[in-house]
């Protein structure tokens, strides 16, 4: 597949795009129809739609592309995925652009990598997620004000037995932390 | 008698004499093969210099054979065949070799390539020494034709056959000839009225001394091949007797019984359980639908036997299965629309005012549901804003790959319809503009003038979920403006979707039926998607229309026409020359098996019960071996492919593996050298 | 039927309600539900973000866990459902993947062969494998004169939408037919709840949430039912803070679906967690009980 792609562009970002993205070989095939940035719901608050960023990373525009908010606006409701008339697993390229975004450091303009941060740490330490450390630790870090507007919402959550004060950690902790550690072994960049 | 091979390598300029030293391979052939009487190298041996040069060689060598190493025989073994016809040798005493494709333009290597050509010119030299000669057969050709489908491109192959004096059958399933052209209002980019252009050809077939006009009735069977065909074709029960029917009309005003018309008006409007399709249909007799007739139901009423003022009805009438005998068949079986349903972000079937391509035909139509009114399903309110949506199905990898060849334009007369017959604004939501033909950009130009709105972008969804007052009660279209590069929401009051063109539901059973494929998508397989579009693998079996692919009207009548042509061409003559190269049955040898029968891909074996063994029938045999290899008592063999020949060519392959001198290899059997 | 029960970590704790009614439904309808010993988080959206193949291992381990005896797993949770079906998925359609997955598993001692365990959502299981006939036989209270609306998310029906319709799904509205509510038709049904975007972006994910409410109040709806944790945390718990930012006055109970399936099948409110929710439910059915039996009267 890869080598189709290799023939038909001379976009190293194309080619990275294809190879980081399981399916990721179809986005060749785009019409530039739209069908995508007409079905997000998040679409009118994109810098760029999807369609566009497909069509940037066509071009080459790596550093534009990353550095943009769109990814970040992405909710996984895979209504572009559905619809799309090509197949192009639009949703699984998006998490791509995020994971290279943050690999760059182009993430900046949203808090969405540091929530995915903050929710992985808990869940490489404890094996389960713990909102009460995850809204703390990623309020306090991001945008501290807002945990006050956060306050009454958390009490009646809380006061309804909603919310845990302490962290739960699964038993084979030490065998997840093994996987985990292999994976970004093995894994490296991917 | 004595062999007599001429040989001519050919320079093919320097296509092959680039890359092989064509005279070093002629002067061998000369010095080494046996049998050779001549051996020359020329500049290009298709010329009729080099033509020439043959005929003279064997009228005056008198040659028993002839090799050219030259290019495809694609493209001259004609050439080359004709040639020894002149000079009187039989065309199958002459045998290309491929030194172009085969050799020249594969091997970088000169030395290699050379050696190459001297086996291969070895090969067809040894092969040739084996060949004997043949005669083609003469097949006649029954003037009538069978043309399957009453459209557009089946009329008109229908009628430029029985204009020129032969008779065809048209069978057409529908109760009225016509097909979707029926169904339009207007036709792109002249806006004539459909029916109006129609109808003509449709009276004409009607009433032609040379059309027999099978309506209602579906093709059955096929069996035969080119020239002599035999079909069965099933007449399907009308309940109406047609030799006394005058198409008066008074059934059909007086049944009480009124259903919606899924056919004709598209699910639009409603038609009487005893119908024609439409005003204008040819023939005008009706056609009793069992599935909402009330006899046939609950076994009540029969108003209409009572009131038929001659006794027409006729309530127990059966199928017909007629038998037939034709010279050629013409598919010409047209397309189905997309089912809409199958894109529920479009809500057609949920949201009322959202209409198929074909409904919104029967709306403009002004002999239509509404009388060629657009209004909303309400019967009456006209709406003031309509959108339609390019690209339905089609471009889609999960339904159509394909693009449907006239949404575009259809969708532009749509907008024309809307801004002439309303006061409405009309956008048009498309991926690209797709208007290549005589006249159509210029109809696009038109359309831009007279107002209508483009956003190009694949609308995502249609939806009646309002998110501000103003979209209260009216259908939203959620799109990308893709040339602004943002989302946008535009509120309508209908929506058109230009569904895709698909291929009929059973168009690839029909085709196996007359021995023709279908491509992955489903639409007929030509000869040649641009020499032979409407020929078909299977001689005597032609493809006209929409079911060979979507196209317009224009290229719709072509087709039937080059059909018509082809098939004319070939009553005129009489007879069809079928090639020799067939496979025989050793009918001694044959143990009745029947493996051979099955696995003949064109069916061209029967097996002779009484007799106990099977049979080639030769005008249907392509000789492509299959049974030759599959006869598990080696009783067939294949004319011009036979066990000597292909072990000659071998040998002549292998001929520097092969000490020279006793044509005997060490280790190869003697046998397998001379069989 | 014994199913593999993966709870996810929301059905601990901020959506027990959810956790209490499913088993206390599944037991009535007989589906053995056997909770995988000592599963892990599934990573929701958040770790695909990061890095894929740590994501896929670290749900791959649940997966593997499943006892070997038992094929299939019903995941409550529509996010951990994706996540579940789209890693067996990915190790199906790919051996590389399958190699590196394993190879991150062995590390821990465990492998998965993809394709061993079938993962489902509870709402497919009631629809197809219980059927109408069976849930019908339970009623004890029919829904008579409960308005009820559907709210399917976007994580069960797509992108694996080979269990129903991806744009306009049925399998909620036909169950609560059968349990004789007047289902109400809306037509954002399977639009996008915001997903974490409350935590990123208030004024776009309040929007989306009032979309959401606002037509299922147009369509008179008594209540919401979801069959997502998020989904319910997004509409009940942020229901205030959608009303303070657009000056509405929402006041729509969002409860689980099974909480009322339970409330049709005679269980008891109290066993299927009423109560935890933020906009009060209880006075509803309260309300429609006291309706329904001055009908009868």
């Amino acid at each position: 597949m890869i080598d189709t792609a290799e023939r038909a562009h001379s976009s190293s970002f194309l080619r990275e795009v294809i190879r980081e993205t399981p399916g990721g070989e179809r986005i060749i095939h785009c019409l530039q129809c739209g069908s995508c940035g007409g079905s997000c719901p998040n679409g009118p608050d994109m810098q760029y739609t999807p369609r566009t960023l497909f069509a940037m990373i066509n071009s080459n525009k790596r550093t534009e592309v990353l550095s943009s908010n769109t990814m970040w606006c992405c909710v996984s409701c895979y209504l572009c995925t559905t619809r799309c008339p090509q197949s192009i697993p639009i949703t699984d390229i998006m998490y791509c652009l995020k994971r290279l975004a943050i690999r760059e450091g182009l993430a900046k303009d949203s808090d969405a990598p540091a929530l995915a941060k903050t929710f992985t740490g808990l869940l490489d330490r404890y094996g389960r997620s713990f909102e009460l450390g995850l809204a703390s630790r990623f309020y306090l870090f991001n945008k501290p004000l807002a945990l006050l507007r956060m306050g009454p919402l958390g009490l009646s959550m809380f006061t309804r037995g909603r919310m845990s004060l302490v962290p739960k950690k699964i038993k084979g902790i030490e065998q997840l932390q093994a996987i985990i550690k292999k994976a970004r072994q093995v894994g490296g960049a991917s | 008698m004595a062999r007599k091979i001429g040989i001519y390598v050919c320079h093919c300029g320097s296509n092959i004499a680039g890359t092989i030293d064509v005279e070093e391979v002629a002067r061998w052939a000369g010095a080494t093969i046996d049998g050779v009487a001549v051996a020359r190298d020329y500049k290009f041996m298709c010329s009729s210099l080099g033509q020439q040069m043959i005929e003279e060689d064997i009228r005056k060598k008198g040659l028993t054979g002839v090799v050219v190493a030259a290019c495809s025989p694609h493209l001259h073994e004609k050439t080359f065949r004709r040639a020894c016809e002149h000079a009187e040798l039989n065309p199958y005493l002459c045998q290309m070799v491929n030194l172009r494709e085969h050799c020249s333009w594969v091997c970088a290597d000169k030395a290699a390539g050379t050696a190459k050509a001297k086996a291969l010119v070895y090969a067809a030299a040894e092969r040739v020494k084996q060949q004997v000669p043949l005669e083609p057969m003469e097949v006649q050709v029954n003037p009538a034709t069978l043309v399957v489908g009453g459209g557009i491109a089946g009329l008109q192959a229908t009628l430029e056959l029985a204009d020129a004096g032969y008779h065809v059958y048209l069978v057409e399933r529908e109760p009225s000839i016509g097909g979707h052209m029926a169904q339009f209002d207007k036709t792109f980019p002249t806006l004539d009225c459909s029916a109006c252009i129609l109808t003509p050809k449709m009276s004409e077939a009607g009433q032609h001394a040379n059309v027999t006009l099978l309506t209602y009735s579906e093709l059955e069977e096929v069996s035969g091949s080119v020239g002599n065909f035999k079909v069965k074709v099933r007449k399907k029960a009308r309940y109406v007797d047609e030799t006394i029917c005058t198409g008066c009309g008074i059934c059909i005003e007086k049944c009480p019984r009124r259903v919606v018309d899924n056919g004709f008006e598209a699910g639009l409007g409603q038609r009487k359980a005893i119908y024609t399709p439409f005003p204008q249909a040819v023939p005008r007799i009706p056609v009793i639908d069992t599935a909402a007739c009330i006899w046939f139901d609950r076994g009540k009423c029969r108003a209409c036997e009572k009131l038929c003022p001659t006794n027409a009805i006729a309530f127990d009438q059966e199928d017909e299965i007629v038998e037939l005998q034709v010279g050629n068949i013409v598919l010409a079986t047209g397309w189905k629309l997309f089912d809409c349903h199958k894109l529920p972000q479009y809500g057609y079937g949920r949201l009322p005012n959202v209409y198929t391509n074909m409904e919104f035909e029967r709306l403009c139509n002004a002999a239509g549901p509404t009388n060629g009114k657009i209004v909303l399903r309400d019967g009456k309110t006209e709406p003031k804003s309509v959108a339609v949506i390019h690209c339905v199905g089609s471009r889609d990898v999960r339904h159509n790959e394909s693009c449907s060849a006239v949404c575009c334009m259809a969708a532009l007369k749509f907008g024309h319809l809307v801004l002439e017959k309303t006061k409405a604004e009309v956008y048009s939501f498309y991926i690209d503009m797709r208007t290549y033909h005589k006249g159509y950009e210029e109809f696009f130009q038109r359309l831009l003038k007279e107002g209508m709105h483009f956003v190009r972008g694949k609308v995502a969804e249609v939806t009646d979920a309002a998110r501000t007052p103003g979209e209260e009660g009216k259908l939203i279209v959620q799109v990308e403006d893709t040339l602004v590069g943002q989302q946008q929401r535009i509120a309508v009051d209908m929506v058109v979707l230009m569904g895709a063109l698909e291929p009929q539901a059973d168009a690839k059973e029909l085709g196996l039926k007359c021995g023709i494929s279908c491509s992955m998508q489903g639409w007929y397989t030509e000869r040649h998607p641009k020499l032979d579009p409407v020929a078909t693998m299977t001689d005597g079996v032609f493809v006209a229309g929409a079911c060979q692919g979507p196209k317009d009207i224009p290229a719709s009548v072509v087709q039937g026409a080059a059909a018509a042509a082809r098939i004319s061409g070939m009553i005129a003559k009489g007879h069809v020359m079928i090639e020799p190269i067939v496979a025989s049955i050793q009918e001694d040898k044959c143990s009745g098996c029947k493996i051979c029968n099955t696995m003949c891909p064109y069916n061209a074996i029967e097996f002779d019960e009484p007799a106990g063994v099977s049979r080639v029938i030769s005008s249907m045999c392509k000789g492509c071996g299959t049974c030759v290899a599959a006869c598990p008592a080696g009783a067939i063999s294949g004319a011009h492919f036979n066990n000597a020949q292909i072990m000659a060519e071998i040998r002549g392959i292998l001929w520097d593996a092969v000490p020279s001198g006793n044509g005997q290899a060490p280790g190869v059997p003697a046998a397998a050298l001379n069989p | 039927m014994k199913y593999a029960y993966y709870p996810g970590c929301s059905l601990e704790v901020n959506s027990a309600a959810y956790d209490i009614s499913v088993r206390a439904v599944a037991q009535l309808l007989s589906i053995e539900l056997q909770e995988i010993d000592d599963w892990n988080c599934c990573g929701a959206t958040e770790y695909f973000s990061q890095d894929e193949l740590t994501a896929c291992a670290v749900i791959a381990r649940n997966l593997a866990l499943v006892d070997d005896k038992v094929e299939q797993l019903i995941a409550p949770c529509a996010a951990c459902f994706l996540n579940l079906k789209k890693t067996d998925k990915l190790m199906s359609d790919s051996a590389e993947m399958n190699g590196r997955v394993n190879t991150c598993l062995a590390a821990g001692g465990l492998s998965y062969r993809p394709g061993r365990v079938l993962v489902r959502h509870l709402l497919d299981v009631i629809h197809g494998d219980i059927g109408e006939a069976a849930v019908r036989d339970k009623v004890v209270r029919p829904l008579t004169g409960l308005r009820v609306a559907p709210y399917y998310g976007c994580q069960w029906v797509r992108p694996m939408s080979d269990v129903d319709n991806p744009e306009y799904p049925m399998k909620m509205d036909d169950l609560f037919t059968w349990l004789g509510a007047e289902v109400v038709d809306y037509p954002v049904k399977a639009h996008c709840c915001g997903g974490h975007m409350t935590q990123i972006s208030e004024p776009q994910a309040f929007e989306l949430i009032r979309r959401l409410l606002q037509s299922a109040v147009d369509a008179r709806a008594d209540m919401i039912l979801c069959m997502c944790p998020m989904c319910q945390l997004n509409l009940d718990a942020y229901q205030g803070r959608v009303n303070g930012h657009f000056g509405a006055e929402f006041k729509l109970p969002i409860i689980f679906f099974t909480q009322l399936l339970g409330i049709a099948f005679g269980i008891a409110p109290e066993q299927l967690g009423f109560g935890k929710e933020i906009v009060a439910a209880l006075p509803v059915i309260k309300a429609w009980l006291g309706r329904a039996a001055a009908a009868v009267a």
